[in-house]
């Protein structure tokens, strides 16, 4: 296989990661008003959490990383081209990032609320932009001979796109309802097992009717196939959250979501970010990317490194195992 | 601001603005890591109870600045594209490597380890809880290398060729940036300034702490005490060794980027030997015509060359020979054609302040551990101005970290690529100015709503001090269901 093309399945696979784990995370943060009754449930919900996000949004730095050095052009077209999606996601990641840390730093009700609102709109945000962004890195937005992206931020917002953000959006719901389901103990857990069953009927439905569009605009018979087995995933995950299987549901939407973004992934191929101005000003794997010296440098770094990462932060998710339940929030400080 | 719809002059105040903020929390925090690391390992060497309190007591402070560091380093690896994306474009295939080399081994290692040492009192094994904050250090060392050699990279380009067909640079030998001559020097200055900034953090809060109440009977100061007694042995060594490696860079940049060396001392004419260190000038703005200068006779030709009658070149001198090299066209959009010379008050101050505010950070440091010896309370206005004293050290430390940024990098312009490739030409090209200025606003509005959050949350904890000692659990891996009941150790 060529450099490229292994690079190309390595950016693939660390979106993949970044997608389900970060995207429980998201929907954790988005159902903190709508699963927890008061403060206790609240923190049982950030804490199931706690130990692992950040690890999780590390996946998000490692694929920008490898993206600017395997495919320079790629990065600097994709993230000047939408540079107010990508400021408003920034945005929202650090008053996310910083609300986990400091919500519980003071006993006042005011000052949690304010900081679980930012843990929503740091939440809702990228959940809802990730989706727009793929989706019309998919679809193909205006791009120059130069490789500078011609559109605008409204470019960015057509029904193709707006429908691929409501999917990512309502698929991390029903994602973080069901780690939530997973994760905890009480009446926190039945609730949020049941709200896992309404939103993932409506974000089934959502993701059917976008991965049918997306193998009209981009399809081939392999990313028919991915599509049907991530729609498989998804209705058989809905299917143990209904007869109570937490674990199988779990990796129900975790398969659906990571492979509705492989799929994503294999209808883009050969092209990384196609232009629909033309198709020769398309970015590709090949004119995209970096040399071949330091695409096999990086290879080297990427089979050391991804294996020993994998593995700790799984043992990480072992360590921290156990249900959590009001009675295990201590005090606030 | 001289054009308010220069999406370069913008894009340059974004990256000051932003880049300066994060680095106030990467020293500190690279820093704390080892220091917590220690007071952790201390304590299970000794049981005495004092070292876990301040392991908890600092890892407090640690966890405030970090989460800070955390997020305000996002927006660093993703601005390069949305801001630079034509200097991404061009070193991509150099600069991105280290870059995600970085994420893939510092900054998973980092997040993980830190998150089981936060959320693993009752999980972990006492000393695999402890290895854990090790683990963490050695991410932020290895984060550290990374990116240091590619910020090297910029001041002195190596093992790399320019293709003429593509218009980049193409990387022909990593080892050589991983070894780069500037990022030998830079490498061990920056981890022992972050050294000398945790350091100070630490003995300025405990010293702080030590003598805010003279008269009381405290009966925690003998452990403020002993914490400030380590925190100073960490400053002595590591205030030394920021000094010489200071130095070591010095001759460095004089040899691979001497026009940085002569607008650090705005030293205007060659001067053949015994070049004089200027300490204070009053003069013009462009620094031409000084009034009075306070200046220590052939200390420039010693930092510079390593000799007391070296020859040092001035900026006029330096201005021809770039000239020369680089043709005139270089800089042209934001400098005049063919000057090669950066700005000039900027540079000289930044220079002055980065060795004077570290120095005398380090000073009061020392100064109040001298002052507080065996058990001693100054009186009088010493004691009084003592406590202020105290925490102005980090302040000061913290302030000189950010001088030796701005001048390191104010100094290369012209150029974002030393000799290579100018600023300007390292914009973004699609970027329109209202988006720049937007994010611009957003962020430093976040940041310094966040900063007045974070200051606050500082102070309520050091007046707090630390928290009384409470035995921890001493878990096995395999857990038992026995304290299964039993509220967490930790939680949000």
């Amino acid at each position: 296989m060529e450099l490229t093309t292994i690079w190309f399945c390595l950016i693939a696979v660390l979106w993949i990661g970044y997608f389900v784990l970060e995207g429980f995370d998201f929907g954790v943060g988005m159902l903190l008003p709508v699963l927890a009754r008061d403060d206790r449930e609240r923190r049982v919900m950030i804490n199931t959490i706690g130990p692992v996000w950040d690890g999780n949004e590390v996946w998000l730095l490692t694929a920008g990383g490898a993206t600017f050095a395997a495919f320079p052009e790629w990065y600097a077209t994709l993230f000047s081209g939408f540079y107010v999606p990508l400021f408003l996601i920034l945005i929202a990641l650090i008053v996310r990032g910083v609300a986990f840390e400091y919500r519980h730093q003071r006993p006042s009700a005011t000052w949690a609320g304010w900081w679980d609102r930012a843990v929503i709109f740091g939440s809702y945000v990228p959940a809802f932009l990730w989706g727009v962004a793929f989706a019309n890195i998919v679809r193909g937005v205006p791009i120059d001979a130069d490789f500078e992206f011609t559109g605008t931020v409204l470019t960015l917002l057509n029904p193709f796109g707006l429908l691929g953000g409501l999917v990512t959006l309502s698929l991390f719901v029903t994602h973080g309802a069901l780690f939530i389901a997973l994760k905890t103990d009480g009446e926190i857990r039945g609730r949020a097992r049941a709200l896992a069953l309404r939103v993932g009927v409506v974000a089934a439905v959502l993701a059917v009717v976008f991965l049918v569009w997306t193998q009209v605009l981009t399809g081939n018979v392999a990313t028919a196939v991915i599509f049907v087995v991530a729609a498989l995933a998804l209705v058989g995950g809905l299917g143990a959250a209904y007869v109570g299987r937490e674990g199988f549901a779990f990796a129900g939407t975790f398969f659906a979501i990571g492979l509705a973004v492989a799929g994503l992934f294999v209808g883009l191929f050969p092209d990384v970010m196609p232009s629909s101005t033309d198709v020769a000003n398309s970015l590709t794997t090949t004119n995209a990317s970096a040399t071949p010296y330091t695409l096999k440098l990086m290879t080297i770094a990427a089979a050391v490194f991804t294996p020993l990462v994998v593995g700790y932060q799984a043992w990480t998710y072992w360590i921290f195992r156990k249900r959590i339940s009001i009675h295990h929030i201590p005090a606030a400080h | 601001m001289a054009d308010v719809d220069s999406v370069l002059e913008l894009a340059r105040w974004q990256f000051g603005i932003v880049t300066v903020y994060h680095f106030l929390f990467v020293p500190l925090t690279v820093g704390l890591t080892m220091l917590v690391a220690v007071l952790e390992t201390i304590w299970l060497r000794t049981k005495n109870p004092e070292w876990l309190r301040l392991t908890k007591f600092f890892a407090k402070l640690f966890l405030i600045n970090f989460a800070l560091g955390v997020v305000t380093g996002i927006v660093q690896e993703f601005q390069f594209g949305m801001t630079w994306s034509d200097y991404s474009r061009f070193v991509g295939d150099v600069f991105g490597a280290p870059l995600a080399i970085e994420a893939l081994l510092a900054f998973f290692l980092e997040s993980t380890f830190l998150g089981l040492w936060i959320f693993g009192w009752d999980k972990l094994p006492r000393a695999l809880h402890n290895a854990c904050m090790w683990i963490v250090h050695l991410g932020t060392l290895a984060s550290s290398w990374f990116i240091l050699a590619a910020n090297s990279w910029m001041q002195h380009p190596v093992g790399y060729t320019f293709n003429e067909i593509t218009g980049r640079a193409e990387l022909t030998d990593f080892w050589a940036v991983m070894v780069n001559k500037v990022q030998l020097g830079t490498f061990p200055h920056v981890i022992l300034a972050a050294y000398l900034t945790s350091a100070a953090f630490m003995l300025g809060i405990l010293g702080w702490l030590y003598m805010r109440r003279p008269g009381e009977n405290n009966a925690d100061r003998p452990m403020h005490r002993r914490g400030m007694v380590l925190a100073a042995w960490v400053m002595l060594f590591s205030g030394v060794g920021v000094a010489v490696s200071g130095d070591i860079q010095g001759k460095i940049m004089t040899e691979v980027q001497p026009m940085k060396m002569a607008a650090a001392e705005a030293l205007w004419e060659t001067s053949d030997s015994c070049a004089p260190f200027s300490i204070l000038t009053i003069g013009t703005r462009d620094g031409k015509h000084e009034k009075w200068a306070l200046e220590v006779p052939c200390v420039l030709s010693f930092v510079a060359t390593g000799t007391f009658d070296g020859k040092v070149e001035g900026i006029y001198d330096l201005q021809e020979r770039y000239r020369e090299t680089y043709g005139s066209t270089p800089g042209a959009t934001y400098y005049s054609p063919g000057d090669y010379t950066p700005n000039i008050p900027v540079t000289y101050w930044t220079f002055r302040w980065m060795m004077g505010l570290g120095a005398v950070g380090s000073l009061i440091g020392l100064a109040v551990l001298w002052l507080t010896r065996k058990g001693r309370t100054p009186s009088g206005w010493v004691g009084r101005a003592l406590p202020a004293l105290a925490i102005s050290a980090p302040v000061m430390v913290l302030l000189g970290n950010s001088m030796g940024w701005i001048f390191t990098e104010m100094g290369r312009q012209p150029w974002v690529v030393f000799g290579v490739l100018t600023t300007a030409q390292g914009v973004s090209p699609g970027v329109a100015p209202w988006e720049v200025w937007m994010s611009l606003i957003g962020f430093t509005l976040l940041y310094a709503v966040l900063a007045v959050i974070e200051v606050g949350l500082l102070m309520k904890y050091v007046k707090k001090g630390p928290d009384p000692f409470v035995e921890p659990p001493s878990p096995t891996l395999r857990g038992s269901d026995s304290d299964a009941d039993e509220p967490m150790n930790f939680a949000y």
